[in-house]
């Protein structure tokens, strides 16, 4: 059937699965959203305030459902407000498309109105892109790079397509939605000299991240666990792959990880890293990381084995398969004098618990957990916050949990709890800082235009506590504008733009409010109030080792 | 540190050069020379280049082109597995007090003399990078005008060929 390229576009979305998108309309892409239109019953469209909070709420629908989230919007502006949405999804390696508008083929190149080179500007964060010159090769295109999106290591692709592709016409024929690329698993040879390692190993440690939840591979994880009688632990990317209250699960490692994770990865001697790779906010000084052992590394993409860290046993596969290789050649074995080293660390952590009294950011994320279904999805944006979410929050489904850990992006956070609870047709958390809220606040005017129900818990301090608890312990106090001092009130906020809100001071009335919250029907804000000087800890000063851990806060305030 | 040469075959696309640059220049790779041309077939364009740097680098730089889904093969070229090699323009001041020796040393070189005016010689010099090196130190004594050099040309010894090889 011959049809316009926008329609050939909004067609082949749907038929590649696609139930809804999230975008903003101009100029160059209005083809697009008049087909949009016309299609209205087979693809939803969440028209968003921002096209960067678009982009954050396509990747939260896609790190909730794992499939592929969808971006629309228009050239020039739309596109560059694009990128920093688009840049957290490569970091994250997180399935996504993007689709911007272009001025018509025969002006590109002329610096006409709101034309941009965009496939040039997200060269380097993108898994590919294409500039589509013409409508036969439209379809194919979209095909390909929803494949690309979701194959291998996941991450974003972006379609320029020109305003003249998008009315020319050409042939249409459905086709079934692409699979991704079949997953392998690493070379036997490699497996068997693993399985050595791992037969060898006297103290195992399993370290995994992102790519347990993109493979789906958490059972995989828990059987060898119990195998090797190995404690588990992960980076940010791989919470809520295992459930937090898991007896073998120690919580995430790094920077700001759980104290008996980290130690329990610097004592290990043989530790089994799963899709993960090794940033520097997990090893500290890469020179004295884990020095007593061996690493062995699975991962699909080849590039981050012994790209930071040398491992010793490196496998590039898919890790549920090669795991399910790997299984059969592994010996049960009991590790007692291990499991209480291990045992031991945990007591010790608990001693490092913060019990204080009063409106803490623990008691805070505790009194969240209260009201966390099974399926509800919590998101955070970037900062102290998203440490004590990390730290704290009690995690159950794989793929509950949305956090932009590569990119650190401040802002991430509302439009991916839009996303996520279109993702899973559920009331989403967002738990974030009055820094990281007031980037992208204006996407509460989506939630509320929609009535998406999401609850808000902004853990106020009045400063961008990170970048203070830096200035406290490395810049002598400096509090080098920091500082916010403004005079939001939060709940008026909410209320202006049609939503609810309030402010609590203490555990009870935060339980009070998360009740009324989770009652209520579209987004509800709390603005929980918590004292400038909260620190995260433990914290690994950055570049430092086990050796420097501060776990308990000894600054004069 | 070492000096690798790598083929690339890559898919005729529009801006697949840049694609490959960009990741060189973001990852910090250190490439002395780079070439691009067309191939045997309109579908693959061929892109020889060197890297100065260690073994892991280059294994890293090697993993990182296999993730461009426009990179269909690649080939690590030594000095025993392929043949090498470069050509080189050169245009010097035409000096009667230095002339003679400029011949001699484009005899030795066996360099040809492409043109010639009175205040000008052009030479064109085939060879390995190592040969251009030296021809070029030996005419730092005379007035260099300009020079050109074509960057690296490498083809494995043998019958095999980097299509034989494709990963798409």
């Amino acid at each position: 059937m011959q049809l316009c390229g926008a329609d050939i576009l909004v067609k082949t979305l749907i038929e590649q699965g696609c139930d809804t998108v999230f975008g903003y309309p101009g100029g160059q892409i209005l083809n697009v959203y008049d087909s949009l239109y016309k299609y209205q019953n087979e693809i939803n469209h969440v028209l968003t305030a921002h096209e960067q909070g678009a982009a954050h709420a396509a990747d939260g629908y896609a790190r909730t459902t794992g499939k592929v989230g969808v971006v629309i919007s228009t050239s020039g502006p739309g596109a560059t407000n694009l990128v920093t949405g688009i840049a957290t999804a490569y970091l994250d390696s997180i399935p996504m498309v993007a689709i911007c508008g272009n001025v018509p083929t025969t002006q590109i190149g002329t610096d006409s109105f709101q034309e941009i080179d965009i496939t040039g500007v997200t060269l380097p964060i993108t898994k590919h892109n294409y500039f589509v010159s013409d409508v036969a090769d439209l379809a194919d295109t979209i095909r390909e790079a929803f494949r690309l999106a979701k194959s291998g290591r996941p991450g974003p692709v972006l379609i320029d397509v020109p305003k003249d592709v998008q009315i020319a016409k050409c042939e249409y024929e459905e086709q079934p939605p692409v699979e991704k690329d079949d997953p392998f698993a690493a070379k036997n040879v490699r497996i068997e000299e693993a399985a050595k390692l791992i037969n060898s190993a006297k103290r195992p440690f399993i370290y995994f991240g992102g790519g347990v939840i993109t493979g789906d591979a958490q059972n995989e994880v828990l059987t060898l666990a119990e195998k090797i009688d190995a404690p588990i632990g992960c980076s940010l990317m791989g919470l809520s792959a295992i459930p937090t209250d898991h007896p073998r699960f120690l919580g995430m490692q790094g920077m700001h990880g759980h104290y008996a994770s980290s130690m329990s990865m610097h004592n290990a001697d043989v530790i089994i890293s799963l899709g993960v790779r090794f940033n520097d906010r997990v090893t500290g000084n890469r020179t004295k990381f884990a020095m007593g052992a061996k690493i062995v590394h699975v991962d699909v993409d080849g590039s981050e084995l012994n790209k930071t860290v040398n491992s010793v046993c490196g496998l590039r596969g898919d890790v549920k398969l090669t795991l399910q290789k790997l299984l059969p050649m592994l010996n049960a074995e009991a590790k007692p004098t291990w499991m209480e080293t291990v045992a031991a660390f945990r007591v010790e952590e608990e001693s490092y618990l913060d019990n204080r009294e009063g409106l803490t950011p623990r008691r805070a994320i505790l009194t969240v957990n209260k009201y966390l279904g099974e399926n509800t999805a919590v998101c955070t944006d970037v900062g102290q916050h998203q440490m004590w979410s990390a730290q704290n929050l009690k995690f159950r489904t794989a793929r509950r949990f949305a956090s932009s850990g590569g990119l650190g992006t401040m802002g991430y956070g509302f439009g991916a709890a839009i996303g996520a609870a279109y993702g899973t047709g559920e009331r989403s958390v967002l738990i974030t800082g009055d820094g990281s809220f007031g980037m992208n606040l204006n996407e509460l005017a989506t939630a509320v235009r929609y009535n998406v129900p999401v609850v808000v818990v902004i853990m106020n301090n009045g400063v961008l506590g990170m970048v203070r608890q830096w200035q406290t312990l490395f810049y002598d106090k400096h509090y080098s504008n920091s500082v916010l001092e403004r005079k939001t009130d939060f709940a008026a906020f909410a209320k202006s733009f049609g939503a609810d809100g309030e402010a609590v001071t203490s555990p009870e009335e935060l339980d009070a409010a998360l009740g009324r919250a989770f009652a209520y029907e579209g987004p509800y804000i709390i603005d929980c109030k918590i004292d400038k000087d909260e620190f995260v800890l433990p914290m690994l000063p950055p570049g430092g080792s086990m050796d420097d851990i501060i776990t308990k806060l000894e600054v004069e305030l | 540190m070492n000096r690798y040469t790598l083929a690339v075959l890559v898919r005729n696309q529009f801006g697949v050069l840049n694609r490959l640059t960009s990741m060189f220049r973001r990852r910090q790779f250190n490439i002395s020379s780079i070439t691009a041309s067309e191939t045997e077939s309109g579908e693959y364009s061929r892109i020889t280049f060197s890297f100065d740097g260690e073994e892991n680098g280059k294994v890293q730089l090697v993993n990182q082109l296999y993730k461009l889904p426009d990179v269909c093969s690649i080939k690590e070229l030594t000095a025993n597995n392929s043949l090498s090699c470069e050509l080189m323009l050169i245009k010097l001041k035409n000096d009667p007090a230095t002339r003679d020796e400029i011949h001699a040393a484009a005899e030795a070189f066996k360099a040809e003399t492409i043109d010639y005016t009175k205040d000008s010689i052009v030479l064109r010099v085939i060879g390995n990078s190592a040969k251009m090196d030296d021809f070029i130190s030996h005419m730092r004594d005379h007035t260099i005008l300009e020079i050109c050099r074509t960057g690296t040309a490498s083809i494995e010894k043998g019958s095999a060929t980097l299509r034989q090889n494709l990963n798409l």
